[in-house]
């Protein structure tokens, strides 16, 4: 379920209008026949399953940032496995038939009491939102409107800047950090988690994640943390997608009257 | 009861050797007045000998760079929690704590794994005799059993951690744990004694193993050093 309006369609043609918009992922399903071919149809089993998403961009256009090479393992190895370890729990799992990646994530998160599924649905959320975070030459500035909310709850983009890359290199082991929209507190903030943990899972609106598990950087920045944060911000945010994010949180959570500027 | 308390008193005696053999692992103590820093402990053998089952691309790294940075961190940690202590900062004194478990973990847990590891040619892989070999196929059923074990703990931990075998001292069984992230294994239990560790951080294997650690996991028990497990288990069942 994409929208792709070709009227829209900006000149860079590896960027889709379909990912300015998070498509909820409704899951195939297919019926299986179970039994040999000579009987009658029994009931068919339903199977719900996720595909492997994606990047809007081959694999080696966030070259020289980051390698084909790592891409193929990150995405091709990494990422797959996530999915096609997701479909294999859910096919012995019909209580989890039919829930959107969404919903299923907060489903086996359980409240802090997660499922063994949440690992594999967590991490499958997270990796299609790091690579729509990313884009070739990533422009190292967000556009007006969202700098103006930065602004507003950093002090300076140079402040954001700076706690965003502080909390990666201060992270211990593998997590993630992120650019979320809290719900409550009705501002942006810097969030670091461990492991697969996603704001989402506590109501707030993520709107840029960066991969910290040593899979993300080790290929090619071996344990250079300080050197792939700053070229992640440098180079590869891609803030298109960070305002489209934003304007889809704001539909959920009200920052406040709208600057309308006076003619 | 009472027997058991005589025999620990015995134990006294031979802790200033183990203060001694302590800081043959890197560990210290602090001495009044004086903060005790560490420094990145040796390995006995060469970067490239423990080939074809860990690279020398990934033992160099491993010691130089990534062991190097747990002691530097570990190192800053301790000297400002020495300044907080001094100034009564109870809060920054325990702000400090996450920092020193991890970066103090890390240290911890390095030293051991680089002490459970040794190349083949000089005993590497052997599997163990005597006490430890025993007290294994009593606690495990066989050696194979327990390497398995080990092998689908070490698989299925989720994000950064060490898969440990351990000894109870209370218990005097052997244990098989995980830790995440630089948890040295006595967070798992007071009375747990490490005797073998493997590192799963990805920067352990990635490099050589990619992100197939059931690999990595299968091979280094090629340079397990056994020796080592053995004289641990020995030592710590015969003190309390």
């Amino acid at each position: 379920m994409a929208f792709c309006c070709n009227k829209t369609c900006p000149a860079n043609s590896h960027l889709l209008a379909s990912d300015f918009w998070r498509p909820f992922k409704i899951p195939k399903f297919q019926y299986v026949k179970k039994g040999r071919f000579d009987v009658s149809q029994r009931a068919s089993k339903a199977l719900a399953f996720f595909g492997l998403t994606t990047p809007p961009y081959k694999l080696d256009a966030l070259e020289p940032y980051l390698s084909r090479k790592m891409l193929e393992m990150h995405w091709g190895a990494h990422h797959r496995d996530y999915v096609e370890g997701l479909n294999e729990q859910l096919k012995n799992n019909d209580p989890l038939y039919g829930y959107t990646l969404d919903e299923l994530v907060k489903v086996t998160y359980n409240n802090g009491n997660p499922l063994p599924e949440f690992n594999n649905a967590i991490q499958v959320w997270n990796h299609d939102f790091f690579w729509e975070s990313m884009q070739p030459s990533g422009s190292n500035m967000p556009g007006e409107g969202l700098l103006q909310q930065i602004e507003k709850d950093f002090g300076s983009f140079t402040n954001f800047r700076e706690k965003f890359v502080d909390a990666a290199l201060t992270l211990f082991g593998s997590g993630w950090v992120w650019l979320v929209l809290k719900n409550k507190e009705k501002r942006l903030a810097v969030v670091k988690t461990s492991n697969g943990i996603n704001p989402l899972l506590w109501g707030d609106f993520p709107i840029i994640n960066l991969d910290m598990w040593e899979h993300a950087y080790y290929l090619d920045y071996k344990d250079d943390k300080g050197k792939y944060v700053n070229t992640f911000m440098n180079n590869l945010v891609s803030w298109d997608a960070a305002t489209a994010r934003m304007a889809r949180a704001e539909a959920f959570v009200n920052l406040g009257e709208p600057k309308i500027p006076v003619a | 009861m009472a027997f058991r308390s005589i025999i620990c008193r015995k134990t006294l005696a031979s802790v200033s050797g183990f203060q001694k053999e302590a800081r043959n692992i890197g560990l210290g103590f602090r001495h009044a007045r004086e903060l005790q820093t560490f420094t990145l402990p040796d390995l006995a053998y060469d970067y490239g000998a423990l080939e074809p089952f860990v690279s020398a691309e990934i033992m160099k790294l491993h010691h130089q760079k990534h062991h190097q940075t747990y002691i530097t961190n570990y190192n800053k940690s301790l000297e400002q929690l020495e300044e907080a202590m001094a100034k009564g900062d109870s809060s920054t004194v325990v702000k400090l704590q996450s920092a020193i478990k991890f970066n103090g973990g890390g240290h911890i847990n390095h030293s051991i794994f680089w002490k459970n590891l040794a190349p083949a040619n000089e005993g590497g892989g052997e599997p163990p005799k005597g006490a430890l070999g025993w007290a294994i196929d009593e606690d495990f059923g066989s050696l194979e059993f327990l390497v398995k074990k080990m092998n689908a703990e070490g698989a299925a931990l989720q994000g950064s951690g060490w898969v440990w075998l351990g000894l109870d001292k209370e218990s005097k069984k052997l244990v098989v744990k995980t830790t995440p992230n630089q948890d040295p294994l006595v967070t798992q239990g007071p009375s747990l004694v490490p005797l073998l560790g493997i590192d799963v951080w990805e920067h352990a294997y990635y490099l050589q193993y990619k992100n197939v650690r059931p690999d990595y996991l299968n091979s280094i028990w090629n340079v397990m050093n056994w020796k080592y497990a053995d004289q641990v288990f020995v030592h710590e069942k015969e003190s309390c």
